[in-house]
């Protein structure tokens, strides 16, 4: 399976370059390729939960910045400039930190847990054949990554030396790490039944026989469970009791201000997109068309009708299926209230974690029977 | 086998959490000082005065009519209410007599503020167990009261509109036109409310059983207004000793009954607002339908002189019972004005319930006894 380091290196392998050199352009162009990605996200995520929230709550959203009407007010494309105004304003903000605070470590944190989401990509498909870099235990190595954020967040809310920091903290690490073992319980499923821990494998398998939500009850459980969880592991409402704003301020990123924030802000736009991409690669099929669902019984439609595949269309699908999923997180922020500590980790221990284990070894049962 | 750590060996500290005055869910410049073993909150200590305006100071050098506008300033959020609650205490000193017209109306504005000031306590409440939407949605059509209001006398939310011995403007008939109409929307808006926060099971979660407030407890600390009606006591001024024109109108008093948990906790007392809200649709309705003709006005004297003596007169505000003290000299200047401000006595029943839950659940339980600092602090 190829990927775009080794096209990287394929193709420049004709030229007289230098070996170091090439491993340096691969690293880097990847890397570029990377966080414009995630740069790209955040500015449409941030712009679509703000639109999304708006009209749920009765109102336009942001409708006076375009992108060319800075000056003057002059309204153009409903407020398209404005998480690009945001941006700018992140970025030229003083970037302040307190007295007391432990300096390097409180610089030290918004990169930790930048670089989780950053490596998570290099792993995630974007379509057919479109990988940084292909593993052949893809699913792992991207709920390792995912998990090396929370120390990033530990260590933001200790060095901030503030009260609600410190809670926001120890909320977050209690949270996240709970909640990683119904998403990695959940994700077993698939690599039980399909035998891959390799992406690439887990999407054939799909294209061979079915989506994995629909191979069996306990997939599409296995698919609720997944999906609460991320919920949770993304810090966001109804499990948004880390940065819990109406009783921690602003959680573990109170102290935080200008491009450090901003930072906070990227990988959490980053990591919603990270799983929507995962639940739609493990249980929607990833980049299938789901036009390959329809079986209509009296009807054998044509493979020529097929054509909206490929690695092109792939991109198309993948992006849909996880701005799907990505609507349904904001649809939760903004109609659910907030569940308190002890209820959110009731919810795991008790309710998830147990269903999840009780799916991997009913969904083995049901792999030796059918 | 005792699992408790010996304290000899572990050196256990309380953190003290400075929660406000500048924190978003204190409702304004609330400062609590929460003593906190990890999330679990041992002792509050709620610390007030940082919006004290010397209300009852000023009032010494006012005459009569120029305490209007600073009752108005008191809970801002339900002004009428203030005026209400000073101009019958006045009136009640110069033993007046009121036009119909009058009662009517201040009935009329009074149930559509406390319609109002509801609508804030429940969106409020929503935000403080962190849902956004249903506090804009509530500020949405609280916009729609305060537009009534606007029409109604200009201003949108310190209204100087009930004076001692009258209101300053007449209602029109487009008023009472716009009033049925945004009645008619209204509710059908309290059932999406229902259907978006109070039948939630996140919520319902987060609010019953959470800082249950006994009867007992809530009757000795004086909490009174829905706070005290959500521990189940039917007592409502408008019921019990009814003022103005109440007497005349037809609604019930809702009490907590403890329908997701146990009588008188959270959910209790938000429920409580959201069926009062109901009964003041109720009461307008019939205050619209049987308004008299008359005069706005009572014939006062040109400057208020009451005699000496003095009076103390109570109104049921959207908080709960304002009471009214006024000593009067003989002169065009209260001796002494005393308010019994009720967010005040609700506020110290706090440590009382609050202590012993988690950070999250003190603040549901500051949010559901809904109070105003400016009239804590006066």
């Amino acid at each position: 399976m190829t990927s775009i380091v080794k096209s990287i290196i394929d193709s420049f392998q004709s030229f007289p370059i230098d070996p170091f050199l090439l491993a340096v352009l691969a690293i880097l162009i990847p890397g570029i390729i990377i966080f414009l990605i995630m740069a790209v996200n955040a500015l449409i995520a941030v712009y679509f939960e703000r639109k999304v929230s708006a009209f749920m709550q009765d109102r336009l959203g942001p409708m006076e910045v375009g992108i060319f009407g800075f000056k003057g007010g002059k309204k153009f494309w409903g407020g398209i400039g404005q998480t690009f105004a945001d941006a700018i304003k992140l970025l030229a903000k003083e970037d302040i930190i307190p007295n007391d605070a432990d300096k390097f470590l409180m610089v030290l944190a918004p990169f930790i847990i930048f670089t989780g989401a950053f490596l998570t990509f290099i792993g995630l498909p974007m379509s057919d054949s479109l990988v940084i870099s292909n593993f052949n235990i893809g699913i792992f190595y991207i709920i390792a990554m995912s998990s090396v954020g929370v120390i990033g967040i530990i260590l933001a809310g200790w060095s901030s030396n503030n009260k609600w920091s410190l809670y926001g903290a120890m909320r977050a690490a209690a949270q996240m790490i709970s909640y990683e073992i119904p998403i990695a319980l959940s994700l077993i499923l698939v690599v039980l039944v399909s035998g891959h821990l390799d992406i690439y494998g887990i999407v054939q398998w799909q294209s061979e026989n079915r989506w994995f939500i629909l191979h069996s009850p306990f997939a599409a459980l296995g698919f609720v469970i997944y999906f609460v969880s991320v919920v949770a592991e993304t810090n966001r409402t109804p499990f948004d009791i880390p940065e819990a704003e109406s009783e921690l301020v602003a959680g573990w990123m109170t102290e935080y201000s200008g491009f450090r924030w901003a930072l906070f802000f990227l990988s959490e736009y980053a990591n919603m997109l990270i799983v929507a991409f995962v639940a739609s690669i493990v249980f929607l099929g990833g980049w299938l068309s789901p036009l390959q669902l329809i079986d209509l019984p009296f009807f054998d439609i044509p493979d020529s009708w097929m054509f909206l595949d490929g690695t092109i269309f792939g991109i198309f699908w993948l992006f849909i299926k996880a701005v799907i999923l990505i609507f349904c997180m904001m649809w939760f922020r903004w109609t659910f209230p907030r569940l308190r500590v002890d209820q959110l980790m009731y919810v795991c221990w008790k309710i998830f974690i147990p269903f999840a284990l009780a799916n991997v070894i009913l969904i083995s049962i049901w792999e030796l029977i059918f | 086998m005792d699992t408790a750590l010996d304290k000899s060996i572990v050196n256990i500290d309380e953190m003290v959490l400075n929660m406000g005055p500048q924190h978003p869910s204190t409702h304004g410049v609330l400062r609590l000082k929460l003593h906190t073993d990890g999330e679990v909150v041992s002792k509050i200590e709620p610390i007030i005065g940082y919006l004290h305006r010397c209300f009852e100071k000023h009032c010494e050098y006012l005459s009569y009519e120029q305490i209007v506008p600073f009752t108005d300033r008191c809970d801002y959020l339900a002004s009428m209410h203030m005026d209400h609650a000073y101009s019958i205490a006045v009136e009640k000193l110069l033993d007046i007599e009121l036009p119909e017209r009058v009662e009517y109306i201040r009935v009329i504005v009074a149930e559509l503020q406390r319609i109002a000031s509801h609508l804030v306590a429940i969106g409020t409440f929503g935000l403080d167990v962190g849902a956004i939407t249903p506090f804009t949605w509530t500020i949405r059509d609280r916009e729609r009261v305060l537009d009534l209001f606007e029409a109604l006398c200009g201003a949108r939310l310190l209204y100087n509109y009930i004076w001692p011995g009258g209101v300053s403007h007449d209602l029109s008939p487009k008023f009472i036109q716009r009033t049925h109409e945004f009645l008619d929307y209204f509710e059908t808006q309290i059932l999406e409310y229902n259907e978006l926060l109070t039948g939630n099971k996140i919520f319902i979660e987060r609010t019953a059983d959470v800082g249950v407030m006994p009867a007992d407890v809530a009757i000795n600390f004086g909490v009174t207004g829905p706070s005290l009606r959500g521990s189940g006591v039917d007592y409502d001024l408008r019921k019990t000793q009814p003022y103005s024109i109440y007497d005349k109108f037809d609604f019930n008093v809702p009490v907590g009954e403890g329908t997701m948990g146990t009588i008188g906790d959270c959910w209790d007392r938000y429920w409580v607002r959201m069926v009062e809200m109901e009964e003041s649709i109720k009461i307008i309705r019939q205050a619209m339908a049987s308004l008299p003709n008359g005069d706005v006005h009572a014939a006062m004297p040109k400057k208020i002189r009451p005699a000496k003596g003095d009076v103390y007169s109570r109104y049921e505000s959207a908080r709960g019972d304002v009471g009214i003290f006024i000593q009067s000299n003989g002169k065009n200047v209260p001796l002494r004005l005393k308010m019994r401000s009720p967010a005040f006595c609700n506020l110290s029943v706090l440590s009382e319930i609050g202590e012993g839950w988690m950070i999250s659940d003190v603040i549901t339980i500051l949010g559901s006894l809904d109070i105003v600092l400016g009239e804590i602090d006066r």
